[in-house]
């Protein structure tokens, strides 16, 4: 693994909503081929932070390096112009539109003419459906019909369909059941084979021992400290969540 | 015996709710039919109130796309009658002395003056809204005052007559029509172009190997609109103009009346220009990125704008396209009264949002279709018309247009709970 460039690297983002400081002068980065797990409580800032990496928020201070060069991202449209796809806790789905229409929704396949391809769409949506999650056959219907499991499926797809370099996954698996979980543990270990850098938000310590090869920890906004996961164990992780303390250390820093 | 009727409309593929609206329509057709004795059901009583439908509908049609995005405009009467004062008093006192009484340049500058006053008004209401972030209710609310009080300083109240005789061939009337050849030949034109498309997209889909209907459900389904635009086109071709202005048109075009003969009104021209902005109004919300955008906007805002629509300049685009829709809408009403008074428009905000809502366009946004407000339109004229020919007097109306609408909603309500959506 090259360790030189990192992939992202996002220095000293800060971001306040109103009094509340949500993001505190955090730094975190990726390197290719990587999974770096998010970790923190709830409200920590997880979301706020890799929100502002896909361009839903705009920092109030901070950079953000890709492949070494300062990018600037001011708004989606940006992000997805460096690779980069998300999977938001929310799943961002339009709920009366269809699992192919929420899949290019802002990339539509378009006809020789101009005009929107559906068949197209749900011809390619069939394909990555079929290799995400086999079971899923609801294409005609609007995806507020689906399971909430489906539903978090179309967003894997969707941000996997589009060759991402970078890809941000908000708790991808929290409505999925077992095996599904297992599908989307593979598809992140075949992901990182291909060099894809991941950013993982998970509750789950035992997936992130699993998936992940570092782990960054926040609390109140604040970053308590990036560990290699092969060197802690989960009782340190939990003591930098819950304790904000560093592994060997005493005192919190948070 | 339910069932079987539900499994065909499942082969057909039709939307449960375009057979509620149309059997609704056939309903009200049927009792005014009954009550007037035919009167309701003769040919120029669809002629009459298929013009009447027209503007209203070709607004409903844009406040589709208002209501779709989580809006709603409450100005497009008064704006309305703005543009239709306005672009009266540009025929009748500006262009003729500029260019000559009668010059065939006027009824042009007339219809673009109206429709791109409408897209900049629009345009600015979206703008207000999208951009400033004051709700639509509120900012087509002072529209709605604003543009009743400016409509009077255009003219300082006086009623602007008559219009230019080009123009006026917009609104329908004897002469607004498209004659009987033409409209036999449009019917013709647009029931083989509706058979086509339906064949292109049963070829496009079996090339993707989805499912197709079986061969006689897309047949009979050919038959169905074909026959439709058929027919309306014959029931337009049989009502004869009347004597009177079979003279004054033969006199114009200089023709020897002969006594056996007859003409026939045909299509009338604001019907054609409905139907052309219907139909361009579904390719716009079924095939492009734009009427996408504007569903995907109404179901999740959050969502569109993370997939990084802009959905502020959206507002901006689906305002300045209903202002461009009241424009035309604006063509059409003055040109068929041959006038604009101060009154012109009152109370359209009220029928063109009915109109979309009747037909099927939820207020929380995300969901309606172009078809359904102009079939929605047609249901509240053919009402008001019908009550009108039984002799029930305007309060009365009023209250049973209300109560349809409130009861449409309703239905609607309890339509989409069981169809889950
Ligand atoms: N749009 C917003 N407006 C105001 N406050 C916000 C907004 N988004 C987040 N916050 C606040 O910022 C803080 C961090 O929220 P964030 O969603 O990033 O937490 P999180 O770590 O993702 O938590 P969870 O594990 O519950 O998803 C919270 O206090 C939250 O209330
Ligand atoms: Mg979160």
């Amino acid at each position: 693994m090259d360790k030189k460039t990192p992939l992202v690297d996002m220095r000293d983002i800060h971001i306040s909503f109103g009094g509340i400081r949500a993001v505190d002068h955090v730094s975190v980065d990726l390197y290719p081929g990587e999974v770096v797990g998010l970790l923190g409580h709830n409200g920590a800032g997880k979301s706020t932070l890799i929100k502002i990496l896909s361009g839903a928020y705009a920092a109030d201070g901070g950079e953000i390096y890709i492949n070494g060069e300062k990018a600037t991202i001011n708004n989606p449209r940006d992000a997805r112009s460096y690779n980069i796809e998300t999977i938001y806790q929310t799943l961002a789905l339009a709920d009366n539109l269809d699992a192919a229409s929420n899949l290019f929704l802002g990339r539509e396949l378009v006809t020789g003419l101009g005009t929107v391809d559906d068949d197209a769409m749900e011809a390619e949506a069939r394909k990555i459906m079929g290799r995400l999650n086999p079971n899923f056959k609801k294409f005609a219907e609007p995806v507020s019909a689906l399971s909430g499991g489906q539903r978090q499926s179309v967003a894997i797809a969707r941000a996997v369909y589009f060759n991402a370099k970078i890809l941000i996954m908000d708790e991808p698996t929290a409505a999925l059941g077992p095996h599904e979980t297992q599908m989307v543990s593979e598809l992140i270990q075949q992901l990182k084979a291909e060099g894809i850098g991941i950013f993982l938000i998970s509750h789950d310590i035992h997936d992130v021992m699993e998936l992940c090869d570092r782990a960054s920890v926040m609390k109140n906004g604040k970053l308590v400290g990036t560990v290699d996961v092969k060197d802690v164990t989960d009782d340190d992780l939990l003591g930098m969540i819950i304790l904000g303390k560093r592994p060997g250390e005493d005192t919190p820093v948070v | 015996m339910q069932n079987q009727a539900k499994n065909l409309i499942d082969k057909l593929g039709i939307d449960a709710r375009l057979l509620g609206m149309i059997g609704a329509l056939v309903v009200i057709w049927v009792v005014f039919g009954y009550f007037t004795g035919g009167r309701f059901l003769s040919p120029r009583n669809f002629f009459n109130v298929s013009v009447q439908t027209a503007s209203v509908a070709v607004m409903a049609t844009g406040m589709v796309f208002v209501i779709v995005t989580r809006n709603i405009d409450l100005s497009v009467g008064s704006m309305l009658g703005f543009i239709g004062m306005t672009v009266a008093a540009l025929q009748v006192q500006v262009l003729p002395d500029v260019l000559g009484l009668g010059h065939g340049m006027i009824w042009i500058i007339a219809a673009v003056a109206a429709i791109l006053m409408g897209a900049i008004l629009g345009a600015f209401q979206g703008w207000i809204i999208g951009y400033l972030t004051v709700p639509a209710f509120i900012v087509t609310l002072g529209g709605f005052l604003i543009y009743r009080g400016a409509m009077w300083w255009v003219t300082q109240g006086q009623t602007q007559a008559p219009l230019d005789p080009t123009f006026r061939l917009l609104g329908g009337g004897a002469e607004g029509t498209l004659g009987e050849t033409l409209s036999w030949a449009f019917g013709v034109f647009a029931a083989v172009a509706a058979v086509g498309l339906m064949l292109l997209s049963r070829r496009r889909k079996s090339a993707h190997g989805f499912a197709i209907k079986p061969v006689w459900a897309e047949a009979a389904l050919m038959v169905i609109a074909a026959g439709l635009i058929l027919c309306f086109v014959w029931i337009m071709n049989s009502y004869p103009i009347p004597k009177g202005a079979m003279r004054r048109i033969a006199a114009a075009e200089g023709i020897e009346l002969t006594d056996g003969l007859v003409w026939y009104h045909g299509v009338a021209i604001p019907v054609l220009i409905l139907l052309v902005v219907t139909v361009g109004m579904t390719i716009v919300a079924q095939r492009t990125r734009f009427g996408r955008y504007i569903y995907a906007t109404g179901g999740n805002p959050e969502a569109a704008e993370l997939s990084g629509i802009n959905t502020r300049m959206l507002t901006v685009k689906v305002f300045a396209l209903m202002g461009a829709l009241t424009g035309i809408a604006s063509i059409i009403a003055s040109a068929r009264l041959n006038a604009v008074d101060v009154g012109l428009g009152t109370l359209d905000e009220l029928r063109v949002i009915a109109a979309a809502v009747i037909g099927g366009t939820a207020l929380s946004g995300g969901f309606g279709t172009i078809y359904g407000a102009v079939i929605g339109a047609l249901i509240m004229q053919s009402l008001q018309s019908g009550m009108a020919s039984v002799g029930v007097d305007a309060p009365l109306q009023n209250i049973v247009v209300g109560f349809v609408l409130v009861f449409a909603v309703w239905v609607d309500i309890v339509y989409r709970r069981r169809a889950g959506i």
